[in-house]
């Protein structure tokens, strides 16, 4: 190969610099296995790449979370806009109008809310180190006679599932409140944006329970645990973010009303 | 096929060259202070535009009839480029688009930044589906309050702006549904919208703006001609927006305070 | 071919799972481009009837009765919604990128195929909510393609506002989700399946312009979604967060202390890059088509490259240039128009490497060169009239009046079309294994050019002279008579230049059955996908993976064999 390479670069021209590509110059240029073929057939082969899959979902999941940072991003900035917003109405002295009230929020349940999801948060890493040590001692396991004892599984996913449904069902509380408080959706604007935040919070978060489930029954069905991992794994980091973003909310709803 | 495509190119060129030369279509002639300077930002940019235009789009048409593939041996030259032409004409670019929008802020600052005279003539402009309002604040100088619930956009006129009666200021406000300005003073405008964006649109004072439901948006202009012009709608504010125009009558000084007083006159 | 075959049953059998629910990159890319074939014919349709009306406001057609002045506003909405986000951003981007960027950098597939899957099913669903709309009581919305608050918050606004503008963001909303599905795909595909020895300055020009605009549509499209959803919970649920205290035809509506310019600024924060969505993968097509056919390499590839991220990062600090009329800070316009000049620099190196691409080049004319010519023509064209509109003392006489029109229909319109003309007739020998017929395809290049020229330049004249955009009739405004002429000149332009449009797609499908059999690589092009069989197997490259050594535009390299090194070629010479 390199001697090819020399005798072209003596006959022909100096200027195409032919570079022989090797291998780990960053991971784009790595190569890909076939795997059987195109997108269809992936699953369908028998020994598929798991380091390889996760590391893309993981990739895919820090592509994922930008636009949802865009989305909350420019609810706060409208938010701040409408805050400010001075609009015209004669029947007011200046004749200007600014509308904006200041949501009560049940400060203490949103408190118990918080330190639920953070809870869950710690437990979803649990689950996470969990499953990546399965995953690590699968093939161990395979060996005729190689026992590990007894595994330690402490049911880490289910209680993140429960502890997450929790915040759900905290965030649901506090909304009612909120309404007994007099505050509606088209209160004011301030409470059009409290209930939206939370509303989009609570879909996202939703959103991880459902595939924590999913990863749960996977478990039970029997599927490869290298395949659980990659869910439970992903997931994890979806639900720190969204632990994250739930802080951020919370206190710019409160320091910002 | 490389002839044809300079033919096609060129006459292109030269067609869409040759109407905005002709002035076949132009701006309207302009009649407010501010509309000279805006017509010379306009004609240098146009000129500057229309080099670079008939520059581009002729070495386009040269270079594809002029470097064809008329099977020949003649070798094609292998270049990855030329950095220093690149940065030559980066900044050479970047030079004339960021120099040619300076000049031209100076216009858009005298009539935004700067308030308008004392002595200007107070307007408020209400655009509702579809129509235009005037309103002249009379001898007390004040605006009187209006409510939206009295507002009757089919009674026209002081009760589609919903006018309160009960404000002491509202007996001497005029509004009408055509524009009244003396000519070589300054208007002091006032914009406001009942229902949706609507854009108060004059070609010949070179001026527009949006009027916004929730802004009272201030702004100010010289006209300097005699005469009528048309107002339009420029922002799509529904079905009727093709006919939500109106007139503005720029007249002498003497007729306009004779066409205040009659409007007072009637009111009482 | 023997690898070919030891790969057959992987791919998936039956009608179903082959052409409808396929997870194939390929197909879900033909899907999408069919897609926006349907789609341009819906929008074109529209805007015939629309430039009916102008003319000839009480002429009665057949089927569709007289078009009244709130049904030409419902189709000029329909029509600019179509266009730009199931055509402009559904060929280019998702039809395209789709089937070409795996196979370019060399990837069996894209990164999430399922995914792949469901944002072309979730475009198809918006899709037919937005056709729905005119079905709904009331008909589809008037607000316009940019659907301003408060005419589109509010139910009582006008015709179409009521069901019809629900189903009109709805749409828009779903197909935000498909759009960001599809982004999130582009992105990690290129970052992580990019086969060996193609580094990302390797990757043909194409593929860098799917990337940004990727990247564009990715954070664009969640500030969409979230003013589509302010929009709905507007004028559904009673919230104040685009419309202040309104009173519609003596009615008092219950809203209070909204800012209609919110959803200006969240729109345009989306729309400006919205723009560049459109037009950055027709810049792509047009450096490698240009760069193929002129047998020379593309003059300044890294410049390409910079300027193309330029103009991802600068798309979205631009978008204030929409609202100089809003009544936004006068201020803040000054420093929004610098930008937006500034965005003019990298389209301007992009335009004089094109010609650079060309000089001492030895050109061959065949239809995609052509389009590609017309692109660069087009991008000229249009690109000029935008320092006008970038200066807000111009954008005073020319905002929201027919130049603005032709401005934006000749390069984000015509020339992104003329970019997806370009890539067709490009790629159709390796999608469809046959070549398209080349005297069809001359002849509706000439016709198509010159044609949209005839319809958009006059626009240009109009606008200076001060005609609004959005006018059903000319009737009303006296100083808009004079007009007429031109204005009619511009319908017959459109009709003729929308028959023509018959050629391409009776080229397009003549040829699919019964054209020439294609070769694998009938330009003599460089790319990996002139590597493979044509068209290519269901893993792309038959069982193997492609190893790349060279950049994408090694053309008439002095002393090689052939007048272009395939970047898999280890040498450029057939070794021994």
């Amino acid at each position: 190969m390199s001697a090819l390479h020399w005798k072209f670069m003596a006959t022909f021209s100096p200027t195409i610099p032919v570079k022989i590509p090797e291998a780990g110059h960053g991971r784009g240029g790595e190569q890909p296995p076939i795997i059987g073929g195109g997108g269809d057939s992936g699953r369908s082969d028998g020994s598929p790449n798991y380091g390889q899959r996760l590391r893309r979902a993981r990739l895919g999941l820090a592509v994922a979370l930008a636009p949802i940072f865009m989305f909350f991003i420019s609810i706060v900035s409208a938010y701040i806009m409408r805050q400010g917003l001075l609009t015209v109405d004669d029947r007011s002295s200046t004749g200007y109008i600014r509308d904006w009230i200041p949501v009560q929020l049940p400060l203490a349940l949103l408190l118990v809310n918080s330190a639920l999801l953070a809870a869950s948060s710690i437990t979803a890493e649990m689950a996470r180190r969990q499953v990546t040590r399965q995953a690590a001692l699968a093939p161990l396991r395979s060996i005729p006679g190689v026992s590990l004892g007894a595994e330690r599984s402490f049911p880490w996913l289910a209680v993140t599932v429960t502890l997450g449904t929790g915040f759900l069902i905290g965030q649901w509380m506090a909304w009612q409140e909120l309404a007994n408080r007099g505050f509606y959706v088209a209160t004011s604007a301030s409470s059009s944006f409290v209930y939206l935040l939370t509303a989009a919070h609570g879909i996202h978060l939703a959103g991880g329970v459902i595939v924590l489930l999913y990863a749960a029954i996977v478990s039970l069905l029997n599927k490869p645990v290298e395949a659980r991992r990659i869910v439970v794994d992903v997931t994890a980091w979806y639900w720190h973010f969204m632990f994250a973003l739930w802080i951020g909310i919370f206190a710019f709803l409160w320091f910002m009303k | 096929m490389g002839l044809a495509l300079l033919v096609i190119i060129w006459l292109i060129t030269f067609f869409s060259t040759y109407f905005f030369i002709a002035k076949t279509w132009w701006l309207p002639h302009g009649v407010a202070a501010a509309a000279p300077w805006i017509d010379h930002q306009f004609t240098l940019t146009y000129v500057i535009m229309g080099i670079v235009f008939v520059a581009a789009q002729g070495a386009l048409g040269y270079l594809v009839w002029k470097y064809r593939d008329d099977g020949s041996k003649r070798a094609v030259d292998y270049s990855h480029g030329n950095t220093t032409l690149e940065l030559l004409w980066t900044t050479l670019t970047a030079i004339l688009f960021i120099g040619l929008n300076l000049m031209g802020s100076h216009v858009w600052a005298s009539e935004r930044f700067e308030p308008a005279h004392a002595d200007a003539v107070p307007v408020e402009v209400t655009g509702m589906q579809f129509a235009w309002y005037f309103r002249y604040p009379g001898p007390d100088g004040t605006f009187a309050k209006t409510e939206p619930k009295l507002m009757d956009p089919s009674a026209g006129n002081e009760a589609a702006l919903g006018l309160d009666t009960s404000d002491p200021s509202a007996k001497d406000d005029v509004v009408t549904g055509t524009m009244y300005l003396p000519v070589n003073r300054e208007v002091a405008l006032t914009l406001r919208s009942v229902d949706v964006i609507h854009s108060f649109f004059v070609p010949s004072f070179r001026f527009k703006q949006d009027a916004v439901p929730g802004l009272a948006i201030h702004m100010h202009f010289t006209p300097t001609e005699i005469g009528d012009y048309e107002i339009a709608c420029a922002e799509l504010c529904g079905l009727g927006h093709y006919k939500m125009h109106g007139m503005v009558h720029v007249v002498s000084q003497d007729d306009f305070d004779k066409w205040l007083a009659t409007r007072e006159a009637e009111k009482q | 071919m023997v690898a070919q075959d030891a790969h057959a049953h992987a791919a998936p059998q039956g009608f179903i799972r082959k052409y409808v629910f396929s997870l194939d990159h390929k197909v879900i890319g033909v899907q999408y481009y069919f897609l926006a074939l349907v789609a341009v014919f819906v929008g074109m349709a529209l805007s015939l009837l629309m430039r009916v009306h102008m003319i000839w406001p009480t002429a009665v057609l057949p089927i569709f009765g007289e078009i009244k002045p709130e049904t030409y506003l419902q189709l000029l909405t329909m029509h600019g919604t179509i266009m730009v986000f199931f055509v402009l951003t559904t060929a280019p981007q998702s039809g395209f990128g789709n089937y070409f960027l795996p196979i370019q950098i060399g990837a069996p597939d894209m990164a999430f195929p399922v995914l792949n899957m469901l944002s072309f099913w979730t475009t198809f669903v918006a899709f037919i909510v937005m056709l729905s709309a005119f079905f709904a009581v009331g008909g589809a919305p008037l607000h316009g393609w940019t659907g301003y608050a408060p005419l589109s918050a509010l139910t009582n606004s006008g015709p179409g506002e009521q069901l019809g503008a629900d189903l009109w963001i709805t749409s828009i909303a779903i197909f935000c989700i498909a759009s960001l599905m599809g982004a999130l795909n582009f992105i990690t595909t290129i970052l992580d399946l990019r086969a060996k020895g193609m580094t990302m300055m390797r990757m043909p020009l194409t593929c860098w312009a799917w990337f940004i605009t990727a990247i564009l549509g990715l954070l664009a499209f969640g500030v969409l979604l979230s003013a589509g959803i302010l929009l709905l919970l507007d004028r559904n649920v009673g919230t104040s967060f685009y419309v202040p205290l309104v009173v519609v035809n003596g009615q008092v509506m219950a809203h209070k202390g909204g800012s209609p310019l919110l959803w200006q600024h969240l729109f345009w924060f989306f729309g400006h890059p919205e723009v560049y969505i459109a037009i950055l993968p027709g810049m792509g097509v047009a450096s490698q088509i240009l760069s193929t056919f002129s047998r020379k390499p593309i003059f300044g590839y890294k410049a390409m490259v910079y300027a193309i991220m330029a103009i991802g990062i600068l798309g979205f600090v631009v978008w204030g240039h929409h609202m100089f009329m809003s009544g936004m800070s006068p201020y803040s316009a000054f420093a929004f128009s610098i930008m937006t000049m500034a965005i003019g620099v990298p389209s301007a190196i992009k335009t004089f490497n094109w010609l650079g691409t060309l000089y001492k080049g030895k050109i061959r004319f065949q239809s995609p060169m052509l389009y590609a010519i017309g692109f660069v023509s087009l991008f000229v064209s249009g690109g000029l009239s935008g320092p006008f509109l970038a200066q807000p003392v111009l954008d005073i006489p020319l905002h929201d009046t027919a130049f603005v029109v032709g401005h934006f229909h000749l390069i984000m319109g015509v020339a992104a079309i003329f970019g997806m003309f370009a890539g067709t007739a490009y790629w159709f020998p390796k999608m469809f294994g046959r070549m398209m017929n080349e005297s069809l395809g001359r002849i509706h290049f000439v016709m198509t050019l010159i044609g949209t020229y005839c319809i958009f330049m006059p626009m240009h004249y109009l606008g200076m002279a001060g005609q609004p955009r959005r006018y059903s009739q000319f009737t009303e405004v006296a100083y808009l008579h004079k007009l007429m002429p031109l204005n009619t000149f511009i319908t017959y332009a459109a009709i003729v230049t929308i028959a023509a449009q018959f050629i391409f797609v009776i080229n397009l499908f003549w040829s699919m059955f019964k054209g020439p059999k294609a070769s694998d690589n009938p330009w003599e092009a460089t790319t990996l996908e002139w590597t493979t069989a044509t068209p290519p197997p269901h893993d792309n490259f038959g069982g193997h993976t492609p190893v790349v050594y060279h950049g994408p535009y090694e053309y008439s390299v002095p002393g090689a064999p052939k007048d272009y090194i395939m970047q898999t070629d280890p040498a450029g010479v057939t070794a021994h």
